[in-house]
């Protein structure tokens, strides 16, 4: 496998950028939507992210990356309880896969070899306590959708077939990109992303020219290239890091519920989970920028990303959900005042 | 020295392409078969691509078990795909290529593990390859014109010297610019297209045996890279590069002169190199090709693929055959066949034994694609502040249409005729634009609207799509078929037309925007067995109301 691109070497796409460095503060916002233009470097932003986040402790040898020996499913007869630091698992779901390799099948081998009937875990659940990326979400077969759907809701995979019953545990971050030129999302999948950012060209030379140079000088040296990042990637390594330490003392001031509720109203954005989205979201923006207390333009900065796809989509309105996301957070919360930030 | 202008391109996109193939992406040949396009394919042969189809299953792609060999052995025998080889893959009608398979093989070439060969052999103006491999594929080729006569040498062995020369050639900032603004003036988004041109440029400069990229090198890759690329006019941006298009140009421009080229931007120069090298049908074909796309998830297939009932196999899943789901034969052996042994299936009776968690069924990709179609009346007797009120009411029904994820087409009828003013699409910013343009005044001519609806739907009932029909009028027909102004033959073709409808698409709706209730309207909706809705003022919440209940059955 070649190497990645450094994450903090793609040029502009600052939305998806912060997104998916929010997720990795806190996963339990739930993941990362990226839709958009061909060619403006989805898929490497997502593949540079597995390579940036913090190293994981797990069990050695577990098959669901449990961090404790307790954690580990029966099946997988874990010996030792040894503890390995591995790099968080960014697992692809290619498009075409079957239900038997996300979910984990019979392991046929053993079956015909020794007689057990012994279980071959899937993509489900490599993925655990890490990522699990789609690219062309929305081309995705129906049947595995709602699989994921099924498992991404309860945090757990269960496999009843061949006479088996196996459950265990799936918790993992979706990261979705897509063009929306080739088919819409359904409804049900879009509420399932935490995050959901839209991503352009860049439009001026300048910015585009870059690009263009820095993808150069990669496929020419990724090594060299990759220690010229370097710095920086473990710079934002570091803060994510930090972040994560910082969560838990974030304090939410009673207005700030206030306003999320009253954002969520007048965007009436269905259930509850836009509200706690949007919520967990600002906490982590806040934990990243190193504040103690959710501010206002915490809220700010990312409601379009918690919202935006949770809308009853209009498609009369050209603006696009972004924009009404901004709008009315603007009438809710106020103008942003000017010495702000 | 080497044939005509078109043979040298075939030649430099040929040699570019087998000077690094996974580098360029790909190669796009649009040709029919014939001798022209055997003389390229045969040039390429050293290659070693692996032809593929469009229909290849899953596991010959990304591998699986070898049932002939599993069942052989007794036990699982696993085999690589062609992807997991990382040979070139040569795609033939490639014209017919999925999205999910498109998609695939984009990844595929992103990650450098192969580069496509592809053959393409539209036809129609609705026949284009997928998105995600037009973006990938660097070069472009049309043979459609070529003469096997006309061909020159074509040398694609010894580029070794060329190979090791193109790691030194560089590309700088200047050139890049250039590339860039190219690509922008042509109105491509894509940030591939200017990469994929450098790529090709600095191919073109080792194979020229320089070191360095020039005007030349640059001028050829974005002939060959970017032309095919660029937007038809009227989606393109405005132009930024002030140089207009010149259209009348059929010759490919002559070599940049040095006195010319001091007073011309780069850009501008390449600009218009590319202009001259677009090739016309391919552009309107893409402009279709992105409707078509946003129209039906299996595009690119032809109408008859397209079909929900029949629609493209998915992979066999777990389950008892019914009326519904037959069984998967192949998948079911393919589950069976390791077990055996244990079974003890396969023993002297040589009998398989079959379990019933053995038994898959096929499965095919099948939604049920509502079409909506809307007829609207823009006659004069809607007079045109009404007319504002139903395209508001549209748009509410539309909106709730796209919730749905139905298909939408819009008929209206004014004057002495209806038209399609919008064929099926879930395109809604299209919807949008056409109805923000349809014009009102005229007659009303209500049998024209209803049967260019019945006619539509009746199309759309062979592609699978279920049909269902929103009429928004105020009743007053006085337009007979023939165009006509009578009302009483007008009033007894819509009748005809009704009936018609009744048969394809019965279950619609009729909205009633004329200011009092029309009886002839809700016995005409009654011929239909449609809804009737007396909206006096169609007021665009109060509409979306109303209609919910009726459409979402």
């Amino acid at each position: 496998m070649s190497r990645t691109f450094p994450f903090s070497a793609i040029v502009g796409q600052d939305d998806m950028k912060r997104a998916m460095v929010l997720t990795a503060i806190d996963a339990r916002i739930g993941g990362v939507l990226v839709l958009g233009d061909r060619g403006t470097g989805k898929s490497t932003a997502v593949r540079a992210l597995a390579a940036l986040l913090p190293k994981m402790r797990v069990v050695d040898g577990c098959p669901v990356n449990s961090a404790r020996k307790t954690d580990c499913p029966d099946w997988a007869e874990i010996g030792s309880a040894k503890i390995v630091t591995r790099p968080t698992p960014v697992v692809d779901l290619p498009l075409g896969v079957t239900e038997d390799r996300v979910t984990g099948a019979l392991d046929i081998e053993r079956a015909l070899t020794r007689g057990e009937k012994a279980f071959q875990p899937g993509l489900l659940a490599r993925a655990n306590r890490g990522y699990l990326y789609i690219d062309e979400v929305n081309l995705l077969e129906d049947h595995i959708v709602d699989l994921l759907l099924d498992v991404a809701q309860s945090g757990e995979n269960l496999v009843e077939r061949e006479g088996m019953s196996i459950r265990h545990d799936a918790r993992f971050v979706l990261v979705g990109s897509g063009n929306p030129e080739e088919g819409e999302l359904r409804p049900q999948l879009l509420d399932r992303f935490g995050l959901s950012v839209d991503v352009t060209s860049p439009q001026d030379v300048g910015t585009r020219v870059e690009v263009m140079r820095r993808r150069d000088a990669f496929d020419r040296d990724p090594r060299s290239f990759a220690r010229h990042w370097d710095a920086e990637d473990t710079t934002l390594r570091e803060a994510i890091v930090a972040a994560r330490k910082m969560l838990p003392m974030v304090e939410t001031p009673e207005e700030i519920l206030h306003d999320c509720a009253a954002i969520c109203i007048a965007l009436g954005s269905d259930g509850l989970r836009g509200e706690l989205t949007l919520l967990r979201t600002a906490r982590a923006e806040a934990a990243f920028e190193g504040a103690t207390l959710i501010g206002r333009d915490h809220l700010r900065r990312v409601a379009a990303m918690a919202l935006q796809h949770r809308l009853r989509r209009d498609p009369m309105d050209e603006a696009g959900t972004a924009a009404r996301v901004d709008r009315i957070v603007t009438e809710v919360l106020g103008p942003r005042r000017a010495a702000a930030e | 020295m080497s044939g005509s202008p078109g043979w040298a391109r075939v030649r430099d996109a040929l040699r570019l392409f087998a000077l690094d193939p996974k580098a360029m992406g790909g190669i796009w040949i649009r040709s029919r078969p014939g001798p022209a396009r055997d003389r390229v394919l045969d040039l390429l042969a050293p290659l070693g691509a692996r032809r593929i189809t469009p229909n290849i299953a899953d596991e010959t792609l990304d591998g699986g078990m070898d049932l002939a060999a599993t069942l052989a052995l007794g036990r699982p025998v696993e085999r690589d795909g062609i992807l997991a080889r990382g040979d070139l893959i040569c795609l033939g009608m490639a014209e017919r290529t999925a999205p999910g398979l498109a998609a695939r093989l984009g990844q595929a070439i992103d990650r450098r593990e192969t580069a496509l060969l592809v053959l393409d052999e539209a036809a129609g103006e609705d026949e284009t390859l997928a998105a995600p491999l037009v973006d990938r594929l660097s070069l472009f080729l049309d043979l459609s014109d070529l003469r096997l006569a006309d061909l020159g040498q074509v040398e694609l062995r010894n580029l070794d010297a060329a190979r090791a020369r193109r790691a030194r050639v560089m590309l700088t900032d200047d050139d890049r610019q250039t590339l860039v603004a190219t690509a922008m003036s042509l109105g491509i988004r894509s940030l591939r297209a200017p990469m994929l041109a450098a790529q090709a440029a600095r191919g073109l400069a080792a194979l020229a045996g320089r070191d360095r990229v020039e005007i030349d090198d640059l001028r050829r890759a974005v002939e060959l890279t970017l032309a095919h690329r660029a937007l038809a006019a009227e989606d393109a941006p405005p132009d930024q590069s002030d140089a207009p298009p010149d259209d009348d140009a059929v010759e490919p421009p002559e070599p940049p002169q040095d006195d010319a080229m001091q007073g011309t931007p780069p850009q501008d120069m390449l600009v218009d190199a590319a202009r001259a090298e677009l090739p016309a049908d391919l552009l309107r074909a893409l402009a279709a090709g992105r409707a078509a796309r946003v129209q039906s998830a299996a595009r690119g297939s032809g109408a008859a693929i397209r079909s929900n009932r029949r629609g493209r196999p998915l992979p066999a899943r777990q389950g008892r055959p019914s009326d519904a789901a037959r069984l998967d034969l192949a998948a079911t052996l393919r589950a069976a066949a390791p077990w055996q042994k244990v079974r003890g299936g396969a023993g002297p009776e040589q009998r398989l034994t079959l379990r019933l968690e053995d038994l898959h069924v096929r499965q095919f990709e099948q939604k049920s694609d509502r079409l909506l179609i809307f007829v609207v009346d823009a006659s004069g007797s809607q007079a045109m502040s009404r007319l504002a009120e139903a395209k508001g009411a549209i748009e509410i029904l539309l909106s709730q249409a796209y919730a749905r994820r139905d298909h939408v087409a819009l008929v209206a009828f004014r004057g002495t005729g209806a038209e399609i003013l919008l064929p099926p699409t879930r395109s809604l910013v299209q919807t949008r634009k056409r109805l923000a343009a349809l014009p009102g005044g005229g007659g009303t001519p209500l049998a024209a609207g209803l049967f260019t609806a019945a006619n539509l739907a009746r199309q759309v009932r062979g592609r699978g799509f279920t049909p269902s029909l929103a009429l928004l009028t105020d009743g007053r027909a006085n337009i007979a078929l023939d165009g006509a102004a009578d009302r009483q033959a007008a009033a007894r073709d819509a009748r005809l037309a009704a009936a018609q409808i009744l048969a394809l698409c019965p279950g619609g709706i009729v909205i009633d925007t004329g200011r009092r209730p029309t009886p002839d309207l809700a016995a005409l909706a009654d011929a239909m067995a449609a809804h009737y809705l007396p909206l006096p003022r169609a007021d665009a919440a109060r509409l979306g109301r109303a209609v919910a209940p009726i459409m979402a059955g």
